[in-house]
């Protein structure tokens, strides 16, 4: 089968692929751009740990073909630190002990950054459904919603540390 | 592992209908995906073309009009449904749906018309565009016509749809007045499909007392979402009371024709179907009655 080129932005870069169009979004991050950091765990559309975020909004990267990502820019949790800094909601997470395992932190950061971009503001109940589709496999959804609540609190503004 | 395909890509109506009438022979047609994707996945689905209209931006909007009520494209997302301030204002039982529609993710990237045309019987958006007596407009490169939502879905992911045809939109009327339509579905986790789903329409007449309409549609409790016409009968022109509901639950867990899975037994299905009618109708009504006031 004739592989196809894709052209999409991953974390500021721009990037020019020839993939198979079967090749899933999450396939393609992580064989091909080596972004390991989006995980790919129950691939059957279930647990959200392959959360990115596309063209502003949320998706499931293992049920996105990648070729319907054309021409989109694509936002991993490699991106969200500049530099050495990390965003608010990451050193939250690293504060409050947001994981255990780990497995489920980047696309529950990737649904918390979505969530605040939406709502600075979020009610305890809003957090919930924000990162509703999230499943911690370790079941440690209080500090991670501990965190995402520091963070709404203002615990994070730049200079408040 | 999901098997080759060729890829075809439309960007307009036109396009996506000259595409599959060029692949009539194998082809399936992907807006989302996120049903879709799951069955390639497990090789239930293997097309030799796949033809994507996610892009087709001409069919992605909310309309709405006094007369005509509202126009919801096939390629909107479940997302944009949940956020316009417009279906909030106008038809606020399909935002409670969308909440309560698998996951934010979910609904950022699925479709309206992408879960129509998927025909799962336990879909959410069906029996509620039914209860809302809504139609469905359809197109191939021949012609267009316009259906019901009652004579959309046939079977266990089957619909209407022939060989060479899209869905372009969804169309609801206004809402009569004194009318309230509900919508619940029971489930173990929040967002999961319904084991169960209902949704009721219930019009009273200018008394505020009793029945003038109504419209209840049964979700995953057949092999598509069912009308349930005799539990209607029975309660048009009546007056709500225990009893009455009582009568209406049983009736509707008769007209039922659930089938037994892993998510539960057919005496269960039954049994839920009772326990919701009761639990919407009661809702709808009061809902209804509350305009009359």
């Amino acid at each position: 089968m004739e592989k196809q080129v894709l052209r999409i932005t991953v974390n500021s870069e721009y990037h020019e692929l020839y993939i198979k169009p079967k090749r899933l979004l999450v396939e393609v991050l992580r064989d091909e751009l080596g972004l390991t950091g989006t995980k790919k765990g129950c691939n059957t559309g279930a647990c959200h740990a392959c959360t990115v975020i596309l063209n502003g909004k949320t998706v499931k990267s293992c049920s996105v073909l990648a070729i319907q990502a054309d021409g989109g820019e694509i936002k991993t949790v490699e991106g969200l630190a500049s530099g050495a800094e990390l965003t608010p909601l990451q050193k939250s997470f690293l504060d409050h002990g947001a994981y255990q395992c780990g497995f489920c932190t980047s696309g529950m950061l990737l649904s918390a950054t979505a969530l605040l971009a939406e709502n600075s503001k979020p009610t305890v109940e809003q957090i919930k459904e924000g990162i509703h589709g999230n499943l911690c496999r370790c079941t440690g959804y209080n500090s991670i919603i501990r965190a995402v609540k520091a963070v709404t609190e203002g615990k994070y503004e730049e200079g408040s540390q | 592992m999901i098997r080759d395909f060729i890829y075809l890509k439309a960007n307009t109506v036109e396009e996506a209908l000259d595409l599959i009438d060029q692949h009539k022979e194998d082809y399936k047609v992907i807006c989302g995906g996120q049903s879709l994707l799951i069955l390639m996945r497990q090789g239930l689905v293997a097309p030799e073309h796949l033809i994507d209209i996610k892009s087709v931006e001409e069919l992605n909007y909310i309309q709405f009009d006094e007369k005509e009520g509202l126009r919801i494209g096939a390629t909107t997302t479940h997302r944009t449904v949940e956020l316009s301030p417009l279906v909030l204002e106008k038809f606020p039982v399909l935002v409670h749906m969308e909440e309560n529609l698998a996951s934010i993710q979910t609904r950022n990237w699925g479709t309206i018309g992408g879960n129509l045309c998927h025909g799962d019987p336990a879909g959410d958006p069906g029996p509620v565009f039914m209860a809302l007596n809504g139609a469905v407009k359809i197109a191939s490169k021949q012609k267009t016509r316009t259906l019901t939502l009652d004579e959309f879905f046939i079977d266990y992911f089957e619909t209407v749809l022939e060989e060479g045809e899209i869905l372009l939109e969804v169309r609801l009327p206004p809402i009569p007045p004194r009318t309230a339509v509900v919508y619940e579905k029971f489930n173990i986790i929040k967002n999961d499909q319904g084991i169960i789903s209902v949704a009721a329409s219930i019009t009273l007449n200018n008394d505020g007392l009793s029945c003038n309409d109504a419209r209840i549609v049964i979700g995953a409790a057949a092999p598509a979402p069912i009308r349930a016409k005799e539990t209607e009968k029975l309660l048009i022109g009546e007056k709500i009371s225990k009893g009455l509901l009582e009568k209406a639950g049983e009736k509707a867990s008769e007209e039922a024709d659930p089938v037994a899975d892993i998510h539960a037994s057919e005496e269960y299905r039954r049994h839920l179907v009772g326990v919701l009618i009761k639990k919407m109708v009661e809702k709808a009504w009061e809902q209804a009655k509350a305009q009359v006031k």
